[in-house]
């Protein structure tokens, strides 16, 4: 055996230690980012998710108005948390249209009723489809998608107060 | 009190562990010194002492000692004895004791008995067992104390977890830490060769049982937990290359490996340097495996309390020990010749084939099981699952097993190919008729159809050693490699049987609904509500007929608990001869219907008798090898007796 | 979601998935019922074993009780019913999702290594075999 192949093992073993110090200190991303970022949304047209509000298509992300879509659903804990920063993006003049997934129209205006209804339009997407058409991987997340139809950003988790200027900011960029 | 002698023990030992280390050292130097000799008996106190700890911290869960955090937040008075006492281990920091405790054990028991390797040997062996044991203690002592008081003994704890109250679950990671001792051990074995250069066929013959030991328990434990994941999670599969499961292969296999190469040593003092190589590696890889469910640096379906930090001083561990060890190896293994080569028709080029073909099985398992963490950190992120394991680690294992069907018919050294033409020449066409047939008859994936035709010959090969002796006077460890090699056929049968032709029912019925599945009538009954100590579920009432066949009942359940809150599937199986269906109960739809997944899954269960027969084979090859070592010490005694006598007799006629 | 996960390997116990509040609706049409035409349901089969359940720990979409993975399982399986080909699915969803969600690596710049090492694990297995045993062919041994 010739001498270098026998230091082979501690090489890759250093390497396996390197690797692994390395990932001990990064902070884990346990986020799906989504690939469609740059892309149009796909055609759609939803029923609305509870009575007394509009629906959701594509078409209504094609006037030329930067939006937020935001996905979430009565049933998840973190909307809860969420709700208010969405009310202060919405006074920051942003229009939100809410997905709500897998949700029954009663649950969402209970919902509403309780933490505030931001949303300018709610689309019932029952079947998930929009959202694993735009590589949303969970509720809630925010998409900011501008005047063309076109995903610009995607916010993964509940919006945090500290989100929000932030979120307008792109918002407004998406609008020039 | 009682936690704090547990702990007093526990620091004694630790101080115990480092004077063995110390003493082991000296005596590399001075074979005289005070301190070495007092390795064994420190090494046997210290083992002692570990026990001792650890019987305190079983005391304290038996009585529920609320004023320890350990016991506070993982017991419950009202818990039954047996789970309360397997509490003691079903956390972190219990789990590190019993696993230091089995440790300091085994090097108790190795310092009280092991005499064929040369002293020297012996103390650097106990050296080596003395600084990992070291390691552990300050793991233990420094970052994860079981032994912890609270400020306030709290009114009563939090731990009536329902899912650990099991029997299997009790149990399970026990067996996996003997295993994992077994391969300290062989790695102490390793080193403590190494330093002292005494690379020889005694070194393999005194390591093999603890190998061996620890192969067994390792495939117990993956034989269970892929049983559980076949019954618990509620969708058939039994085996996910998930990264814990993984994580349990690793060290199996670079278990396997070493026992063949050690077998090499032992019978023909070769493979020398590979063997330590193996012996490193087999210890390394159930670090690694430790390493990797603690830390929580993998996503894992069999989700663990995980902490960084305990991950970091994992990997510390890991990097003083294997590092240091595979430093030893660059620096003496060039000193160590290999040995003999070998004759390509041999029982040994067999073995180098089959040591060869698993370590570079090792090395995909590793490779996927890792890749995913180096993509990551390139911010990209990757999976690596089934599609990927099965051919790719089947180019190696398919060959393997080919081999493994003749070199037991090899004779060591050189054999003459005419001699094993016959057979193999029949095995050849055996595996290809069969091939051709099932290919003609159904329609099955390549690596199912390369299993089943391999598994039936295989299964005849692996009785072949047996033939032309006589059976009753064939030796212990040959019927352990016979039946450990046809536990291979038979889970090899059972692995392809199910992922070719298991039969999958998905159907929302009304009660009074029938429905098929393989020649099964499975109706629903009913669906009634029923109640456990800490759940409620929905039991459903299914009666399955196969043809005219007699009417059987089934009960799955749907059950929910509420502390904490989980739902879950029970799963019923109903086994016969020829396979397992498989039932599962899922939510009612809004028309009212219920969701009823089955499942006819052939041969399944000859995964897990299979992986009981390998475990077997282990066994007795162990209880061979011991029966053999023992004899040969007699003989020994007698051969120095009969000298002793003849000694005396002479001075005596001299007089 | 909230599925008993099990301990299989090592060590310690603790189980259990993020808390999750489960939705009311009932599962899609498809992610619990089989295509009528059982060739179809092959194809459809062989496709969500190899898709991971991105709500879930580490599971295939096609062993996994969470909602999402139902969804996946009925976009699945009407896809295919609709005569698309299993691969463009594939694609289509590891276009939104990355690499991540597919237990299929390709070979990608970033992920060549997985298939370059086993070759050459194969080749150095060959050389090492032929090193220790093809010249010692003798009975000197």
């Amino acid at each position: 055996m010739r001498r270098w192949t026998l230091w082979l093992p501690l090489a890759l073993f250093t390497f396996f230690v390197g690797l692994a110090a390395y990932q001990l200190t990064q902070p884990k991303d346990e986020f799906v980012h989504s690939g469609m970022l740059g892309k149009p949304l796909p055609e759609f047209d939803m029923r609305p998710a509870l009575e007394g509000m509009p629906g959701a298509s594509l078409a209504d992300f094609k006037d030329g108005q930067p939006k937020l879509l935001n996905i979430w659903a009565s049933w998840c804990l973190p909307c809860i948390a969420e709700a208010p920063q969405l009310e202060a993006l919405r006074a920051g003049g942003a229009q939100i249209v809410g997905i709500a997934v897998r949700d029954k129209p009663e649950d969402v205006s209970r919902f509403l009723e309780t933490h505030g209804n931001p949303y300018a339009r709610i689309g019932a997407d029952d079947l998930s489809e929009l959202q694993l058409a735009i590589g949303s991987s969970g509720v809630p997340e925010t998409f900011v998608i501008d005047g063309n139809g076109v995903i610009v950003h995607q916010h993964i988790g509940d919006v945090r107060e500290s989100d929000v200027p932030k979120l307008l900011e792109i918002l407004q960029e998406a609008g020039q | 009190m009682i936690a704090e002698l547990g702990l007093a023990a526990l620091w004694l030992a630790a101080a115990l562990a480092a004077m063995q280390l110390i003493g082991g050292a000296t005596a590399q130097h001075n074979e005289e010194s005070d301190l070495a000799l007092l390795v064994r008996p420190v090494a046997i106190l210290q083992g002692l002492l570990a026990l001792f700890a650890f019987a305190m911290l079983m005391w304290l869960f038996a009585v529920t000692d609320l004023s320890v955090k350990l016991v506070a937040e993982n017991s419950h008075s009202l818990k039954p004895l047996i789970f309360k006492l397997s509490g003691a281990w079903g956390n972190h920091e219990g789990s590190m004791l019993l696993w230091v405790t089995v440790m300091s054990c085994a090097g108790a028991l190795i310092a009280a008995i092991e005499h064929r390797l040369p002293e020297k040997t012996m103390r650097a062996t106990l050296a080596a067992q003395g600084f990992v044991a070291l390691g552990f203690y300050a793991f233990l002592l420094f970052s994860s104390n079981p032994f912890e008081r609270l400020p306030q003994p709290v009114p009563e704890g939090l731990g009536l977890n329902p899912l650990l109250q099991d029997i299997g679950l009790a149990f399970h990671p026990p067996t996996l830490y003997f295993g994992y001792v077994g391969l300290s051990v062989a790695f102490s074995f390793a080193v403590g060769a190494m330093i002292t250069r005494q690379v020889t066929p005694e070194f393999a013959r005194v390591m093999r049982p603890w190998v061996l030991g620890a192969w067994v328990f390792l495939t117990l434990g993956i034989t269970a937990g892929s049983y559980w994941a076949y019954y618990e999670l509620g969708w058939g599969g039994w085996w996910f290359w998930d990264p814990v499961e993984n994580a349990s292969l690793m060290p199996w296999l670079a278990a396997t490996a070493l026992l063949h190469s050690a077998s090499v040593l032992a019978a023909r003092d070769a493979l020398r340097a590979w063997t330590i190589m193996l012996g490193v590696v087999a210890f390394s890889m159930s670090m690694v495996g430790t390493f990797l469910v603690r830390s929580g640096i993998l996503t894992s379906v069999h989700a663990f309390a995980v902490d960084p930090e305990r991950g970091s001083f994992i990997l510390a561990l890991l990097a003083i020990y294997i590092g240091g060890a595979l430093l030893l190896f660059a620096l003496r293994a060039s000193s160590v010749a290999e040995g003999q080569r070998f004759a390509l028709t041999s029982r040994e080029g067999a073995l180098v084939f089959n040591n060869v073909m698993l370590s570079a099985t090792l090395g995909i398992v590793l490779l996927g099981t890792l890749y995913p963490l180096v993509t990551e950190a390139f911010d990209v992120r990757v999976s690596v699952g089934p599609p990927y394991f099965n051919p790719v680690g089947a180019i190696f294992v398919l060959p393997m097993l080919m081999v493994m069907a003749v070199g037991p018919l090899l004779r060591w050294r050189w054999d003459r190919f005419e001699r094993v033409r016959l057979p193999i020449a029949i095995l050849v066409a055996l595996v290809v008729t069969t091939a051709v047939v099932i290919a003609l008859t159904s329609d099955i994936g390549v690596l199912p159809l390369l299993g089943l035709s391999l598994a039936g010959v295989l299964a005849i090969a692996s009785f072949l050693p047996l033939r032309g002796r006589k059976l009753w006077r064939t030796p212990i460890a040959t019927w352990g490699m016979v039946i450990a090699h046809f536990g291979i056929a038979v889970a090899l049968f059972g692995m392809a049987s199910e992922s070719a032709f298991t039969s999958e029912r998905l159907a929302a019925v009304n009660p009074g609904d029938t429905e098929h599945v393989a020649g099964w009538d499975v109706t629903l009954q009913g669906i009634e509500p029923v109640a456990g100590p800490n759940w409620t579920a929905l039991e459903a009432t299914l009666v399955a007929q196969r043809g005219s066949g007699d009417v059987v009942t089934l009960h799955p359940q749907s059950r929910n608990f509420w502390a904490p809150p989980q739902q879950t599937t029970e799963s019923a199986l109903l086994t016969r001869w020829d396979g397992q269906l498989y039932a599962v109960i899922g939510g009612q739809a809004q028309d009212g219907r219920w969701q009823l997944r089955l499942w006819w899954k052939p041969f399944v269960t000859l995964i897990w008798y299979g992986g009981l027969l390998i475990a077997l084979g282990g066994v007795l090859a162990i209880i061979g090898r011991l029966a053999s070592d023992l004899k040969r010490r007699h003989i020994r005694a007698q051969a120095q007796q009969r000298r002793a006598d003849r000694a005396g007799r002479a001075v005596g006629e001299a007089a | 979601m909230m599925r008993l996960t099990l301990i299989l390997a090592a060590f310690q116990m603790l189980f259990v998935a993020p808390l999750q509040a489960q939705d009311s609706l009932p599962p899609a049409p498809y992610a619990y019922r089989q295509l009528d035409d059982p060739a179809l349901e092959a194809k459809a089969q062989e496709l969500m074993e190899t898709l991971r359940c991105l709500k879930c720990q580490s599971q295939s979409i096609a062993d996994s009780d969470a909602s999402m993975a139902g969804d996946m399982r009925h976009q699945v399986r009407t896809r295919i019913a609709a005569g698309e080909d299993p691969e463009a699915i594939r694609a289509w969803l590891v276009e939104r999702y990355g690499d991540y969600v597919s237990y299929a690596p390709r070979v990608t710049a970033a992920t060549w290594p997985l298939f370059a090492i086993p070759l050459l694990l194969l080749l150095i297995a060959g050389i090492v075999l032929w090193r220790r045993i093809g010249r010692g062919q003798g009975r000197a041994a």
